[in-house]
């Protein structure tokens, strides 16, 4: 019997499994993703856009030419899903059956969560990246606040990265001095890693960007250019850059599928849900204590994989996935580290250096015509 | 049982959230309290001992307590303002 796998959401993870799973079992199944849209997009490079450094054009995709072409791919929005029934309900498409099914839905973001974000920027999305690269184009010098509205969040080192860039952005314009950067973080330190955060702090020093620590994000006041901080501290600034803050798919929780931050309760090993019988989770979606961010979905697709190829053959699942993460951090001036790490190690990053600037530059570029299709692990 | 403990409004049990889960989800839950809500957070994750007396004395809150248990420890923290 041919078993059906129905795989919600497009990105990194979903199509990756997708791929995995249709080049191991063939006909023994059916394979269907589900996206909302069909358009698979590259989220490190809204960074690049925002800053000026790279074309939207180049960071989105046509799923269908992603996806292996035994794979039926049905562009739609899933509205419900029932685990007892093992069915999906789709908004336009009546409903799928499902033997197993993998939700790979990532995080959406929750603007209105932080009253009048509204009066803020921010580079978590594709528009959202060309409004900032718009405003950063018009910015004349002042000052630049860059902060979190809320943990966990997408590529935690992204809003490092994106003070580092921004200098280096505003130097080549010759306007650094008539400017002021300051990155608040939520936590004692600029970002979740406390090794790399060791590390960038007096980097971020040495190019005049202040880090204000405890600041958590409680509402934008946009007509006064004030944005306040549970803390109880008020803060002016001439632009205001924010991470949104995120929830899981509404899919998922008006499913019953969440805690209630809108995340699925995940197996750290088998990725399995812990509350449904063959459901799956990856990428962004899941509660894991680790970094939301594709590189984590990238590991986590194969172990997904190979748990369902098992069970469809019969067999024992036996893979696990030990939180293993590997990402870049650019720090400007053309330099970047990296961060490799697992559940039981922590990153230890090398000095920032131009080879892995350029690395981070071939994996972008190389990411199309590797990662989906599972080319390299 | 001590005083403070009866007088606890919100228990979590953050036990084996890693860093800087205990943190993020004390500073939730004061977000969503009351003026003189007292909350206990039960952590065994080890940055929590600097990471959350840091964030009560920023924040200006009140730590009425950390108490050490069998690999976890108790923070108790009165909502100040």
């Amino acid at each position: 019997m041919t078993a059906r796998v129905v795989v919600l959401g497009g990105g990194v993870g979903g199509t990756l499994v997708a791929n995995l799973l249709s080049k191991a079992l063939g006909r023994d199944a059916r394979v269907t993703v589900v996206d909302r849209t069909g358009m698979h997009v590259y989220q490190p490079g809204f960074l690049y856009v925002a800053l000026d450094q790279a074309d939207a054009l180049w960071l989105a995709r046509d799923e269908r030419g992603l996806l292996r072409k035994e794979i039926d791919l049905v562009i739609d929005d899933a509205t419900s899903i029932d685990p007892s029934r093992q069915t999906v309900t789709l908004e336009r498409g009546g409903t799928l059956g499902y033997d197993h099914l993998v939700l790979a839905t990532g995080a959406r973001l929750d603007r209105d969560a932080v009253p009048g974000y509204g009066g803020s920027h921010d580079f978590y999305s594709l528009e959202g990246a060309q409004r900032l690269r718009e405003e950063l184009r018009r910015f004349r010098g002042g000052r630049i606040l860059v902060g979190v509205a809320g943990i966990p969040y997408k590529c935690p080192p992204a809003p490092v990265e994106f003070v580092l860039m921004l200098d280096q952005y505003l130097r080549d314009r010759g306007i650094r001095e008539r400017s002021e950067i300051k990155l608040l973080s939520p936590l004692n330190r600029a970002f979740t890693v406390e090794s790399a955060s060791r590390m960038v702090q007096p980097i971020m020093e040495k190019k005049g960007i202040e880090l204000v620590t405890f600041f958590n994000v409680e509402a934008v006041d946009g007509s006064r250019g004030v944005v306040t901080s549970i803390e109880g501290e008020s803060l002016e600034y001439d632009l205001l850059v924010l991470v949104p803050p995120h929830r899981g798919a509404k899919v998922l929780e008006d499913s019953g599928l969440t805690d209630p931050g809108g995340w699925i309760p995940t197996d750290r090993g088998t990725l399995h849900h812990k509350n449904a019988a063959n459901v799956y989770a990856l990428g962004d979606a899941t509660d894991l204590p680790i970094s939301k961010s594709g590189s984590t979905a990238h590991f986590e697709a194969p172990v997904v994989a190979s748990r369902i190829a098992s069970l469809v053959r019969g067999t024992v699942p036996i893979e696990a996935y030990e939180g293993r993460v590997m990402c870049f951090l650019e720090i400007g001036e053309g330099k970047a580290t990296t961060l490799r790490f697992d559940y039981q190690h922590p990153p230890l990053p090398p000095q920032p250096s131009r080879l892995w600037h350029w690395a981070k530059w071939a994996f972008n570029r190389a990411y199309w015509v590797t990662v989906p299709q599972g080319r390299i692990g | 049982m001590t005083i403070v403990e009866r007088r606890v409004t919100r228990c979590i049990d953050a036990r084996g959230m890693a860093c800087p889960g205990p943190l993020m989800t004390l500073i939730g839950a004061v977000r969503q309290g009351q003026l003189g809500d007292v909350l206990e957070v039960l952590s065994s994750d080890l940055g929590s001992k600097t990471d959350i007396p840091a964030w009560v004395a920023k924040a200006r809150h009140e730590l009425v307590d950390v108490i050490e248990e069998e690999g976890y420890a108790r923070f108790i923290v009165r909502k100040a303002r």
